[in-house]
């Protein structure tokens, strides 16, 4: 176990790195970063003096070395917006983000693994080809078209939710549901899947004619093994939600680091949105590293692979 | 015997394999729904220019947000679907959109698809240390928040049709490369391969006669997951103002163009979203009936 932990950090720590210099490179190189700091009416003396003052005339290689020196100690330079350190203006938004990316997790596992457990017990009755059909249709829909739907609906037509702002609970409903529900179609045929091969087999039969209440038999035994591969998708997922927050936070006018992502591309603050992909990109390669862990202690033969 | 001689009528009447395959293909609800959807949007992108009533770009501004057909107050039956911000006929719009919401998702299926699947079956056939390396490039592409990185790009370089096609075609590779890459391992480790290894053929031929063949099935429902996936990724990124440029008739875009009187005129935000449904929708059934009927022990 040991051995595998370890092969798994390098390798993630070496993805991480990977991820750094693509984004690092893709972003510098996609277009001329000081012409778009100095505006759109500079002179091009005036983009050559941006060039000089930030340092944009050395090579790529370089301005790389000192950007990934200092992201290793957490210092990701200073914003050319906001002329103040990048650290400490994502860290002002990253909670808004969590506490999103929690709620719409927690929304969809609350909707979908009910639903996959109830149609795993009655396979091919309406109640299954609903949950499926539930599924299938939510897959289509585009996400920001749901929460502009809602908004009318929820915020306007009936007052129930606030729209914009993030101050209560109240207005990270909207948001949640909006977030959360892709990632339902997946857990549940998950779920799904997982507890229909558990349900059938020895140790459940075992456990019903020990004389069991099915409750008893559903939760503490078949749940409780099928819902292994349900923990890895959802850290997956999690990390999907973190990056595709965007285009929610920027409906809700909830100032995370979606929003924040928008703004600095918008501005073309090349800093700030080469730490939030690298922070964000962080996040995903640590939760698959865990899930991966995971799957490995709790399943020993994967550690062979 | 008994049963040779006792049921000859009943052996030619026995249905064929095409027979077969036929009622399989149309026994499926998913399919038959999904495809005819799917190509009545097809027509409708092909056939604009002559459904269309109007110049999608034509701009009326004293006759700017009027009411679609059912709206009490505000309609004309000049403009069947009313017109958006700028006098633009609405139905026209709609019908033109379709268009750029096909090539876009038949584009980056291509290009996608094309780059995945060279990854994928060359790290399935050939396994070992380019195994290795292909599949830390696609963890390291699974590691990339997509939508940033796509924001960020089009952002720098400028938003055209054009630029969203490359950016979405060489971001969107993912899927291809990792369910090629385990198909192709589990079609290398077949008979027939070793059969042609064994008579000599080339591994070129090989890929391309005995590998690809038998991948295809997957390789065509992963680009209708991947066609899907890449309509909506534009259509978010031209809500966001960083996709297909205005005066273009993305249904995405429109959205965005809708969204500042989405409180009073709320069919310009809903009508272009639908559009986006029910193409998507019909796309994903499509692509999931095919699995069903080409390989449904693939069904999760």
């Amino acid at each position: 176990m040991f051995a595998y932990t370890v092969k798994r950090l390098l390798l993630a720590a070496l993805v991480a790195f990977t991820v750094s210099l693509v984004t690092f490179v893709l972003l510098r190189v996609s277009g001329d970063v000081a012409a778009a700091i100095a505006g759109e009416s500079a002179t091009s003396a005036d983009i050559e003096h941006v060039r000089e003052a930030y340092g944009l005339n050395r090579s790529l290689f370089l301005q790389y070395l000192e950007w990934i020196g200092g992201a290793l100690t957490g210092n990701f330079g200073e914003s050319f917006y906001f002329k103040s350190p990048v650290s400490g203006i994502i860290a002002d938004r990253i909670s808004v983000t969590m506490i999103l990316g929690g709620c719409a997790l927690g929304f969809a596992l609350a909707l979908s693994i009910p639903l996959g457990v109830v149609a795993a017990l009655r396979p091919n009755t309406w109640v299954d080809r609903l949950a499926l059909t539930l599924s299938v249709l939510g897959q289509a829909l585009p996400t920001f078209w749901f929460a502009l739907m809602m908004i009318i609906l929820f915020g306007v037509t009936l007052r129930w939710l606030p729209i914009t702002g993030s101050s209560t609970w109240k207005h990270f409903v909207m948001p949640s549901i909006a977030l959360g529900y892709y990632a339902t179609p997946a857990i549940m045929r998950l779920t799904r899947t997982g507890m229909l091969d558990v349900l059938s087999s020895d140790y459940i039969r075992t456990a019903r004619a020990k004389g069991l209440r099915t409750g008893t038999v559903l939760f503490k035994h078949a749940l409780r093994n099928a819902i292994i591969p349900v923990v890895s998708l959802s850290a997956v997922q999690f990390g999907f939600m973190l990056g595709g927050s965007i285009v929610i936070e920027t409906i809700f006018a909830l100032h995370g680091l979606g929003y924040l992502a928008w703004e600095s591309i918008t501005r073309s603050d090349v800093s700030v949105v080469q730490a939030i992909v690298l922070i964000l990109s962080c996040f995903y390669i640590v939760l698959t590293l865990l899930a991966d862990l995971l799957n490995a202690y709790l399943d020993p033969r994967i550690r062979v692979a | 015997m008994l049963s040779d001689k006792a049921a000859p009528l009943e052996q030619v009447l026995e249905p064929t394999p095409g027979q077969l395959l036929s009622r399989r293909i149309f026994g499926h609800h998913g399919v038959t729904i999904g495809a005819a959807v799917l190509l009545v949007i097809v027509l409708m992108a092909l056939l604009a220019p002559w459904l269309a009533p109007h110049d999608p770009y034509h701009q009326d501004l004293s006759h700017r947000l009027w009411g679609p057909f059912w709206h009490a107050k505000k309609y004309d039956p000049l403009h069947v679907l009313g017109t958006d911000k700028l006098g633009r006929d609405f139905l026209s719009r709609i019908i033109y959109g379709s268009q750029i919401s096909l090539l876009i998702g038949f584009s980056t299926a291509i290009i996608s698809g094309i780059i995945g699947s060279v990854l994928g079956i060359l790290a399935g056939y050939f396994g070992g240390k380019l195994d290795m390396a292909i599949t830390f490039f696609i963890t390291m592409r699974l590691s990339l928040p997509v939508v940033l990185v796509a924001l960020a790009v089009v952002a720098l370089v400028g938003g055209s049709l054009t630029v969203v096609i490359l950016v979405l075609g060489l971001l969107l590779w993912d899927r291809f490369a990792v369910v090629l890459r385990s198909a192709t391992q589990q079609a290398r480790a077949m008979d027939y391969v070793a059969a042609a290894q064994a008579a000599g053929c080339s591994t070129p031929r090989i890929l391309f006669s005995e590998i690809l063949p038998n991948v295809g099935n997957q390789l065509i429902v992963v680009a209708t997951l991947e066609m899907a996936h890449a309509i909506l990724l534009e259509a978010a990124l031209s809500f966001l103002g960083l996709g297909v440029q205005p005066p273009l008739p993305s249904w995405g875009l429109m959205v965005a163009e809708g969204k500042a009187f989405m409180f009073f005129d709320p069919w310009l935000i809903t009508i272009p979203g639908l559009a986006l449904f029910m193409l998507v929708l019909s796309i994903n059934l499509l692509g999931d009936g095919i699995r069903d009927i080409t390989a449904p022990e693939n069904r999760s």
